[in-house]
């Protein structure tokens, strides 16, 4: 079970997408595991066949419990665990997963009828009827109550997920429950954590944006409109480039002490329409082509409200940007995504007037807003940061 | 509006006083009532003002005053026996088990045994294993007996009067925890009835069924339960036979959850009754297992502490309640 994010001590497997003989690849998503965040699909970082299921389609299990074997042709000895994506990604203390050789497992119970991975959760009388009233399998709920076991509460809260599903988005959220109140208490506890834990410096810059907005609508016209550049991409790419000349901004903190990034990996936060946010990361930003920035964000927005992310991309950024948006307010003072120690707050592109040699003119300007870890930096860094990113954007061309 | 405070053993001797005063044919006889007033006080003073005709000390001898109570309700009378503790009472099982309550049935109807008897029951008196049992299930395994226990002023007050009205053979079961225990009586009540349960206490999420001595606890669980967001609905039996299924069926129908509290052991107890009744006829509704709060499989220990592990306390009541909720309370 990945770690997919700072907090989180176990997750529920919601549905494997392989079977036990399957062949793998890696990069493969074999799994998908409900989080306080939503669905996330776990994906593989080694080749080989899939031996064995370990965990039920409904099992709660800790970050760290093995989830299925890995093995080489059917009848070989080789045994490898899955790897856990978040240890590969971060390399951070997670226990190490515990392995067994096939022989000494317990062969499973059979149960006749039904398909693999039922839930071994108790179902109560009073839910077991109303699940059957309510046409839900009752067996593939996450139970709440005594020993784990699926309440009456438990299938009355999984028939209003499937009823907000079925009314809001048809295909991906129906197989899994997400829970917005989860999703809240998650954030919640994240930003009280930052706000304990971190103290903040704040730092704001104005930045004339016409340059970047002139070479936008002439890159433009030459694209197709599903092709076409938005400003957030330059203001993401200026960001993470920016990193590079203070890379002091780029990491964690933890136990004690800041510990850099090992690569660039912004995270770009986005508001989902059920309430909420996540912030997935995009691996090695300052190295993308503008195109092919673009191209991910858009895949990620849509990922995420789709209920798709990958574990890696939601727990391995390394700096946070969170952008409001057209229709936003003119300033966003971020509160830092632990254990990250800066985000950048971007607020509306406005024309406003701007003073350029001796005259005043329109502008379309945004307010680029630094929130930074005072463990790790000080104003000073953080305005030489925030004077990159602005003489990055004055040049977009070199973007 | 309330009426003055007062204990729950002066509520007992109000109960006789009044029954007394009532009908030349009730009297009161036992070990030590008259003259030394009750070993628990409650016949305190009743000699004086009723006369040792009608307030009778006894001989030591459970089987002879509690077969005499017998013939004399046989005769016309209204008998109040009073047994020191439920503990010695079982020197007059014969009495109360093969003659009270089959002569009715044996005799076609044709003598009724419209007698009344009156016992100490439950621990923490610190009086040891002979004298601290909670013995009353078993009486309630008896077809032909009425069992009550009172656990409250206005119940210790008026269920001996309901009693004697009753033409079959009734117990009363007073804790010994309880006498000193204050309350105040309802001046607009003048009776109760000894037929139903009665819910001390609305809650949604889980049920406390119990009776007597265990209410006060049960009470005080559901105050800590509703500090941690918890609705516990407590369920006072009053009337341990015949029982009121009914009123605890609606209440577990509601919460779907129950933890029945009984000084008892669990087992073959009256908790255990309880539960099977609701595993028969609630089954579908249960929405978390049964589960039960009783003493320990031990006699009584004599030593404070020991006595207090036995017995069923609140964090108990508590954690088994919390636990029945789970994660979603």
């Amino acid at each position: 079970m990945p770690a997919l994010g700072a907090d989180m001590e176990a997750g529920i497997l919601a549905e494997w997408l392989v079977e036990p003989g399957a062949r793998v690849e890696p990069g493969d998503i074999v799994c998908v595991v409900e989080t306080q965040k939503g669905a996330i699909e776990v994906e593989i970082f080694e080749s080989g066949t899939v031996a064995e299921l370990l965990v039920q389609v409904g099992e709660e299990v800790p970050v760290g419990a093995p989830l299925a074997r890995l093995g080489e042709r059917a009848g070989q000895g080789a045994v490898t665990p899955e790897p856990s994506p978040a240890d590969a990604a971060s390399g951070s203390g997670a226990p190490q997963p515990h392995l067994e050789p096939a022989a000494d497992r317990q062969p499973q119970p059979t149960v006749a009828p039904s398909p693999a991975g039922r839930s071994r959760s108790p179902v109560s009388p009073a839910a077991r009827r109303r699940a059957a009233e309510l046409g839900i399998d009752p067996a593939r709920l996450v139970g709440t109550g005594i020993d784990g076991s699926v309440t009456l509460a438990d299938v009355e809260a999984a028939a209003r997920t499937a009823e907000a599903a079925a009314a809001g988005q048809p295909s991906a959220a129906a197989r899994r429950g997400f829970d917005p109140s989860e999703m809240r208490r998650a954030i919640g506890a994240a930003m009280q954590r930052s706000k304990r834990e971190i103290p903040h410096y704040y730092l704001d810059q104005s930045i004339d944006f016409g340059p970047a907005a002139s070479w936008l609508e002439a890159a433009n016209r030459d694209r197709p409109p599903a092709d076409r550049l938005l400003a957030a991409v330059l203001l993401l790419k200026a960001a993470a480039l920016a990193l590079k000349e203070v890379p002091e901004l780029n990491g964690t903190y933890e136990d004690g002490a800041f510990h850099p990034g090992s690569g660039i990996r912004v995270g770009w936060a986005i508001a989902l329409r059920g309430g909420g946010l996540v912030a997935p990361a995009i691996l090695d930003t300052e190295r993308q082509p503008l195109g092919e920035l673009m191209r991910r964000l858009r895949d990620l927005v849509q990922r995420a409200r789709s209920g798709g992310l990958r574990a890696s991309e939601l727990s391995s950024a390394s700096f946070t940007v969170s952008s409001v948006g057209e229709r936003g307010a003119e300033a966003v003072t971020g509160v830092i995504y632990p254990p990250q120690v800066a985000i950048l707050g971007v607020g509306r592109i406005a024309t406003r007037p701007w003073v350029v040699d001796d005259r005043v003119l329109p502008r379309p300007v945004v307010v680029l807003t630094l929130a930074a870890d005072h463990r790790v930096t000080d104003g000073h860094k953080g305005s030489v940061y925030l004077a990159a990113v602005d003489r990055l954007l004055q040049e977009p061309e070199k973007l | 509006m309330t009426g003055d405070k007062l204990t729950y053993r002066e509520a007992c001797k109000q109960g006789l006083r009044a029954a007394l005063r009532k009908d030349r044919k009730v009297f009161l006889m036992g070990e030590d009532i008259a003259r030394y007033g009750g070993c628990y006080a409650v016949t305190k003073g009743l000699v004086e003002e009723f006369g040792e005709a009608r307030v009778r000390d006894t001989p030591l001898c459970e089987s002879g005053f509690v077969g005499a109570g017998i013939g004399a309700a046989m005769a016309g009378m209204r008998p109040i026996v009073e047994i020191m503790t439920v503990n010695f009472s079982l020197l007059a099982l014969d009495q109360i088990i093969n003659n009270a309550a089959t002569i009715p049935h044996m005799s076609g109807g044709q003598f009724a045994v419209p007698l009344v008897i009156r016992m100490a029951t439950g621990g923490g008196r610190r009086v040891a294993a002979q004298h601290s049992h909670s013995l009353e299930g078993w009486y309630a395994h008896i077809p032909g007996l009425r069992i009550l226990t009172p656990a409250t002023v206005e119940d210790a007050r008026f269920m001996v009067e309901a009693a004697l009205a009753d033409p079959n053979p009734v117990l009363i079961f007073e804790h010994v925890m309880l006498y000193n225990d204050e309350g105040t009586l309802d001046p607009t009540v003048s009776e109760v009835d000894i037929a139903t349960a009665k819910v001390r206490r609305e809650g949604t999420d889980v049920s406390l069924v119990t009776y007597g001595g265990s209410l006060k606890k049960c009470i005080e669980a559901a105050d800590q339960l509703g500090e941690a967001g918890i609705a516990a609905e407590v369920i006072d039996l009053r009337v341990l036979r015949p029982l009121d299924m009914a009123t605890v069926l609606a209440s577990v129908r509601k919460t779907r959850r129950c933890v029945i509290v009984d000084e008892g052991w669990c087992t073959g107890s009256l908790a255990a009754e309880i539960g099977m009744r609701l595993a028969e006829e609630a089954f579908f509704d249960l929405d978390a297992p049964l589960r039960r709060v009783c003493t320990v499989e031990v006699p009584i220990p004599y030593a404070p502490q020991l006595e207090d592990a036995a017995l069923p306390q609140i964090p108990a009541i508590v954690a088994t309640a919390r636990a029945l909720v789970g994660g979603r309370a």
